[in-house]
C-alpha cells in the first residue's frame, strides 16, 4: 500500500515536472534568509521587542518545561514514556557532571542542565520545516560561551586564589619550556569561549544553509528535483544528529572547563 | 523581491542575519530571560522532583532486594526445620523399629527357653521312662531265663535247684 502510494507521488512529481517546468532556470536560493531576525508585530527591533527570536526561545522553554515538569508529574516509581525521557536526560547529565568535572562540580549540574536543555531543544525545535533556529546566531551561542567563561574564571579564582594561574604553569614540563608553555595555555584558556559558541553556531547554522541550498536546487531542478530531495533527507538525518551532538559536546566542554577551574592542576 | 530589498537596507548589505548588530540587544536580552526562566524552572521543581523520584526507585528496589533476602532466609530456615523434623522422625521410627524388635526377641527368646526346658523335662521323663522300661526287661529277660533254665534242666531229667539255676544264669548273661 505504502509503495503504491509513494510510486504515485513520484509519478505525480515527475509530471508536475514537465507540465509545469520552470519558464527560466534561475537560481532564486536565499540560504541566510531563515536566520533573519524580524519582529513579530511592527517592523522596528529594538532590545525588548518580541521577534522570532522571542518566539522560538519561548518555545524551547516550554518544551523544557513539557519534558521534565509535565512528564516528571506523575512522580511514578515505574516511569511512563515522558518519565524516562526526562530521567534519562537528567541522569545523562548528571552522570557527565559527576565524572568529568567530579563530585565537587556537582553543584554547578541545575546551570549545566539548564544549557544543555535550552540547546538541545533549541537545535530540535529549529530542525522543524519553517522554524527560526535560536542558536544559529553567534550573538546566542557567544552569550552561552561567555557565561561559561566568566563562571570558570570566577569559580577558579574565588576556589584556589592565586593557584588557579597554576593552569598556565605546566609544572611537569622541563622550566626553560614553561614560560612558552604559560603563553600558549593563556592563549588557549582565552581562545575557548570563541571556539566553544563558534563551534555550536557555526555546526547549526551551516546545516540549515546547506539544507535550504538543496531546497533551493529542488525548486530550480524540475523533472530531476527528486535528486536534491534524497540529499536533503540525508543532510537532514545528519543534522538531527548534529542537532544532539552539538548540545552534548557543549556540555560536555563546559564540563571540562569547570574540571579546570576546580582542580587546575595538571 | 522586497524582502530582500528591505534586509538589503536593513542589515547595511550584509549577507549574514548572524552579523546584523542591530539585532544583537534583541537576542541577548531574550537568551537571558529564556536562561533564567529554564534554571528557575530546573531548580525549583524540575530538578528536585526527578532525584526524589530516583531516590525514591532506588529505595525502593533496595527495600524489596532486602525483603527478598529476609524471604530467601526463612525459606532456607523453613527448610533446615523440615529437614530436621525429617531427620528426627526418622530416627524416632528407627529408634521404635529397634525396640520392637528387641521386644519380640525378647518374647521369642522367652518362648524358645520355656519350650526349651518343656522339650528336656520331657526328654527326661522319656528317659526315665525308658529307663525304668529297660529295667523292667531285664528283670524279665533274667526271670524268663531262670525259669526256661529250670524247666530245661527239669526236662533233662535233674532236680533243679533254683539257688543254683539262678547263679549259673546270672553267671552266663554276665558277659
Amino acid at each position: 500500500m505504502g509503495k503504491i502510494f509513494f510510486y504515485v507521488a513520484l509519478a505525480l512529481v515527475l509530471v508536475s515536472g514537465l507540465v509545469f517546468a520552470p519558464e527560466k532556470a534561475e537560481l532564486a536560493i536565499h540560504p541566510m534568509d531563515q536566520f533573519r531576525v524580524s519582529a513579530l508585530f511592527g517592523d522596528n527591533i529594538s532590545w525588548y521587542t518580541p521577534t522570532n527570536v522571542t518566539l522560538w526561545m519561548a518555545l524551547a522553554v516550554a518544551a523544557v518545561f513539557a519534558l521534565l515538569v509535565l512528564g516528571s508529574s506523575r512522580r511514578a516509581i515505574v516511569p511512563g514514556r515522558a518519565q524516562s525521557v526526562a530521567e534519562l536526560a537528567y541522569g545523562f547529565i548528571y552522570k557527565m557532571v559527576e565524572d568529568v568535572a567530579g563530585k565537587d562540580g556537582v553543584k554547578f549540574f541545575p546551570y549545566i542542565m539548564t544549557l544543555f536543555m535550552f540547546i538541545v531543544m533549541a537545535n530540535f525545535l529549529g530542525l522543524i520545516p519553517m522554524s527560526f533556529t535560536t542558536t544559529s546566531h553567534i550573538a546566542v551561542t557567544a552569550i552561552l560561551a561567555a557565561l561559561v567563561f566568566v563562571t570558570v574564571t570566577v569559580v577558579g579564582f574565588v576556589k584556589n586564589g592565586v593557584g588557579f594561574l597554576g593552569l598556565f604553569w605546566v609544572s611537569s614540563a622541563p622550566l626553560p619550556l614553561r614560560p612558552i608553555l604559560a603563553i600558549i595555555e593563556l592563549i588557549s584558556y582565552f581562545v575557548r569561549p570563541v571556539s566553544h559558541s563558534i563551534r555550536l553556531a557555526g555546526n547549526v547554522m551551516a546545516g540549515h544553509a546547506v539544507l535550504k541550498v538543496f531546497a533551493g536546487f529542488a525548486g530550480a531542478l524540475g523533472l530531476f528535483s527528486f535528486l536534491p530531495i534524497f540529499a536533503i533527507t540525508a543532510v537532514y538525518a545528519l543534522e538531527v544528529l548534529v542537532a544532539f551532538i552539538q548540545a552534548y559536546v557543549f556540555t560536555i566542554l563546559t564540563c571540562v572547563y569547570l574540571k579546570d577551574a576546580l582542580h587546575p592542576s595538571h | 523581491m522586497a524582502s530582500n530589498t528591505q534586509e538589503a537596507a536593513q542589515g547595511g548589505g550584509s549577507a549574514m542575519p548572524q552579523l546584523d548588530f542591530s539585532t544583537f540587544g534583541n537576542q541577548i536580552f531574550w537568551l537571558v530571560v529564556a536562561l533564567v526562566v529554564i534554571y528557575l524552572i530546573l531548580s525549583r521543581v524540575a530538578l528536585p522532583r526527578i532525584a526524589a523520584v530516583l531516590a525514591e526507585r532506588q529505595g525502593t528496589i533496595t527495600n524489596d532486594l532486602a525483603a527478598a533476602e529476609d524471604l530467601k532466609a526463612k525459606a532456607v530456615e523453613a527448610e533446615n526445620a523440615y529437614n530436621k523434623a525429617l531427620a528426627d522422625a526418622r530416627a524416632e521410627a528407627q529408634r521404635i523399629a529397634a525396640e520392637t524388635r528387641a521386644e519380640i526377641q525378647a518374647g521369642l527368646d522367652e518362648a524358645i527357653a520355656k519350650a526349651d526346658e518343656q522339650i528336656s523335662a520331657k526328654a527326661a521323663e522319656s528317659e526315665k521312662a525308658i529307663a525304668e522300661i529297660k529295667a523292667g526287661a531285664l528283670e524279665s529277660v533274667k526271670a524268663v531265663a531262670n525259669d526256661t533254665a529250670a524247666e530245661l534242666v527239669t526236662a533233662l531229667g535233674g532236680s533243679a535247684d533254683a539257688d543254683a539255676v539262678a547263679a549259673a544264669v546270672a553267671d552266663q548273661t554276665k558277659g
